[in-house]
């Protein structure tokens, strides 16, 4: 069974679990991620594999509670067990093992960065970092980061710490002032790896993100996943997740992205709703 | 011998009611009812049922039986060589199988050999216990991995189960059942009768381990290691196929296979209780012609689309779906476009399907196959408007176990490269069947590799003892 054998409050928002999977964690490399299900009713959703350990024969998780599974996957605590939980899916990042890499992890974004960070930096690579969050508060895994990293630079939207405004705008400043970078990894929400993207492209610094879109099974069944890449269409779970971020077509991916919204709104309020919080 | 009896027609839920609901919308026949039909049997003596049935049942024989009122003789009978008869009696394209063949077919109605399985089936269900071992035995001592619990897995596990070996079937999805479970619809193939069947390969002593993906999780190299001393892998043909027109990524275009996924095994008709959703909308376009085609298009109605068509580029002769189905979606109201093919998906600003681009076609010379080929009539271009597209034009094997698997060979449609009286692989010791082997066939068929599988893996495990 799938059972949380710890549990960290990161931010109000955000919560890290260690989740027994030895299965998954015998063959787990940094870049992939699981499918899980927490309730018979309940939807698959994909989270990264943040780090595991194979002698402990465990996973970590890191999610932000947004939705309704990572709700109730956000209320489930040590001893309690993940109904379902299938991996590990994609292809493993393909980490320089030389050079200078620039990791970049927005919000929730820096759980998965991390493993990829941590990876490098035992290659010998050397690690520079941005984290960012939209306040203070909700920064995660700084001292993880730092620890792995020659430097650590921090932006909060609302200027709460570092620099005031996006990871992206902190890599402009980098590259404006010349420093050099073999490759960026930028991975968090979509629309900040995006602006990363773009913040890079001009500059030609190959530039990888991992996309996170809606998923069903992720092993190349139903196509829920896709996405366009250098103009083809790729199955994120089986070909991803990691991609060129200058290849990829944000336009599109952005869009499927929102296929849901309405149903994910129905489906917290029917939550709220069930549980007596029901507004008139 | 004259025919007594008649072909009973089975009652099923009027369409107007049906599209309203997942419920089965055949209702099952009444003793009463099927010893009527069996009545009608001849009993040839040179049956043509039995040759065209997939895995021969002695088809008269049960007949008989029913005809008896001894049920129970009956359904010992069909699972001789049936190991899944109530599934069969519901999905098998009969009117292509036993009762193509059968006599009173060439002047009127083929005696309905399909109603008359699933009827003992049912009511072995209903009314006796399955004599399975109590408890499982394992005289060999000797384990196999089944991977993929689809009808070639099932039926190659519980054959090898009651021959003795330790069986463990590893399932990537959350529950088995294969295309039984994600992809039949509820209201064709209750996912009751899947779970009864399931239920029962597990009484054999098999063990189903869900959420493993072999290839991901663990490797064919890995279960050998771990002791498994063959392999069958019945993963079948799950990728799906877009046709590589302009606005396929959409946001509205479905695969079928993500559709019926949504909808049946995730229960997306019940969202919210349950949490998967599904984008129906008002119009919904299905391109194909196959079962998989009808099941989409009936799905549609029921999630509550209004106007549901099926788009198939050759004519109504041509489609491969089941007859029964095919009428099913005609009285249910169903648009049927033949001779009709789509060229682009067209969007609004949003990204938002509005509608689907087709051109009509002609029948022209025949093809390779002797169907005569459609062609493109120029100019004929016309939109459907319509919300919802749904891409059901066939599936191909997944190729994550090939990839991973070192000496096992596919073919260049990446079906697994098989000896077909045995199922063996390029690879010693691993075995294949099902649409994993031939590509989207059937259920019979499936189930029918697993049984020359598990034979011929008895075989080869037997001998290997004795090398
Ligand atoms: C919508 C639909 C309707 C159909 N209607 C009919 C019908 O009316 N009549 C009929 O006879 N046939 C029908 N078919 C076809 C029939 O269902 C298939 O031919 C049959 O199920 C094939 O059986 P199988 O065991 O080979 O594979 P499947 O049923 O596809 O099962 C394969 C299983 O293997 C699992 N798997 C795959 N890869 C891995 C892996 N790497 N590790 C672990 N597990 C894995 C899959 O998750 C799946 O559960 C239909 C098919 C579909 C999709
Ligand atoms: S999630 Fe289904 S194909 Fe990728």
């Amino acid at each position: 069974m799938f059972t949380i054998e710890a549990k960290r409050v990161l931010t109000p928002v955000t919560k890290l679990i260690v989740v027994q999977a030895p299965m998954v964690a015998r063959k787990a490399r940094p870049g992939q991620f699981v499918i899980l299900r927490c309730t018979e009713s309940g939807e698959r959703i994909p989270l990264t594999i943040a780090d595991y350990d194979r002698e402990k024969g465990t996973i970590t998780l890191v999610y932000q509670e947004v939705g309704k599974t990572t709700r109730l996957l956000g209320r489930m605590g040590v001893g309690d067990a993940i109904l379902d939980l299938v991996g590990p899916l994609g292809m493993p990042a393909e980490l320089p093992r030389e050079g200078r890499v620039l990791c970049v992890g927005g919000g929730v974004g820096v759980a998965p960065v991390y493993p990829k960070a941590k990876a490098m930096h035992e290659m010998g690579v050397d690690v520079v970092s941005i984290i960012g969050a939209r306040s203070a508060d909700l920064l995660i895994l700084e001292e993880e980061m730092r620890a792995v990293s020659t430097a650590v630079y921090v932006a909060t939207d609302d200027g709460s710490r570092g620099h005031h405004g996006f990871v992206s705008d902190v890599i402009k400043q980098l590259l404006e002032r010349g420093e050099q970078f073999d490759e960026i990894i930028a991975v968090g929400p979509i629309l900040m790896m995006r602006a990363c993207v773009e913040v890079t492209r001009p500059y030609g610094v190959k530039t990888w993100v991992s996309m996170n879109p809606i998923m069903v099974d992720g092993t190349g069944m139903c196509g829920a996943c896709r996405l366009s890449v250098d103009g083809k269409t790729k199955f994120c779970c089986v070909d991803g997740p990691m991609f060129d971020g200058h290849a990829v077509d944000w336009a599109e991916a952005v869009r499927r992205s929102r296929i849901y919204l309405e149903e994910e709104k129905i489906a917290v309020d029917h939550m709220n709703c069930a549980e007596g919080g029901c507004r008139p | 011998m004259t025919s007594k009896g008649s072909r009973v027609e089975m009652p099923r839920q009027a369409p107007k009611e049906r599209i309203k609901n997942f419920y089965e919308v055949a209702l099952g026949y009444t003793p009463e009812m099927a010893m009527e039909t069996a009545r009608y049997c001849i009993q040839c003596k040179k049956p043509g049922c039995v040759k065209g049935c997939p895995v021969n049942v002695k088809i008269p024989e049960f007949i008989e039986k029913i005809a008896e009122g001894d049920f129970a003789a009956a359904s010992r009978i069909v699972k001789e060589t049936n190991s899944l008869p109530a599934i069969c009696g519901r999905v098998c394209p009969q009117e292509e199988q036993c009762e193509k063949y059968c006599v009173l077919g060439k002047k009127g109605e083929p005696v309905a050999i399909g109603r008359l399985e699933r009827f003992v089936a049912d009511w072995e269900a209903e009314n006796m216990k399955i004599d399975t071992p109590p408890e499982p035995v394992h005289p060999t001592g000797k384990k196999v991995a089944v991977v993929g619990s689809g009808p070639a897995g099932l039926t190659c596990a519980g054959d090898l189960a009651k021959m003795g070996y330790r069986v463990t079937i590893f399932e990537a999805l959350h529950a088995a059942g294969g295309v039984l479970v994600y992809g039949i619809p509820e209201f064709r193939l209750p996912k009751s009768v899947v779970a009864r069947e399931v239920e029962y390969v597990k009484s054999l002593g098999v063990e189903i381990l869900t959420n493993v993906i072999v290839g991901r999780t663990i490797t064919v190299d890995d279960l050998f290691e771990e002791g498994y001393e063959a392999v069958f892998l019945g993963t079948g043909a799950g990728l799906p196929k877009f046709m590589g027109i302009p606005g396929e990524n959409l946001n509205g275009v479905y695969s079928a296979n993500e559709w019926l996924t949504r909808t049946n095994l995730m229960k997306a008709y019940l969202f919210p209780e349950y949490d998967t959703p599904i984008k129906t909308g008002r119009r919904v376009a299905v391109v194909g012609g196959g079962n998989v085609a009808m099941d989409a298009v009936r799905c549609a109605l029921r999630l509550g689309a209004e106007e549901a068509y099926i788009i198939y580029r050759r004519s109504e002769q041509e489609m491969p779906a089941r007859a029964e189905e095919v009428e099913n979606a005609h009285e249910e109201g169903v648009v049927f476009k033949f001779l009709t093919n789509p060229v682009e998906v067209i969007g609004n600003e949003a990204g938002w399907v509005t509608g689907l681009k087709c051109i009509k076609m002609e029948l022209g010379e025949p093809d390779a196959s002797g169907r005569r080929r459609p062609v493109p009539v120029q100019g004929s271009e016309f939109v459907i408007p319509v919300d919802t597209v749904v891409m059901a034009l066939g599936t191909s094997p997944n190729p994550i176990v090939s990839q991973t698997t070192p000496g096992l060979r596919i073919h260049d449609w990446g079906g697994l490269i098989v000896e077909e009286q045995t199922g063996l692989t390029t690879r010693e010791g691993v075995y294949a069947g099902g649409d994993a082997v031939t590509g989207s066939a059937t259920v019979i068929l499936a189930m029918g590799a697993g049984k020359t599988a598990a034979s011929a893996i008895h075989r080869y495990l037997t001998e290997k003892q004795g090398r």
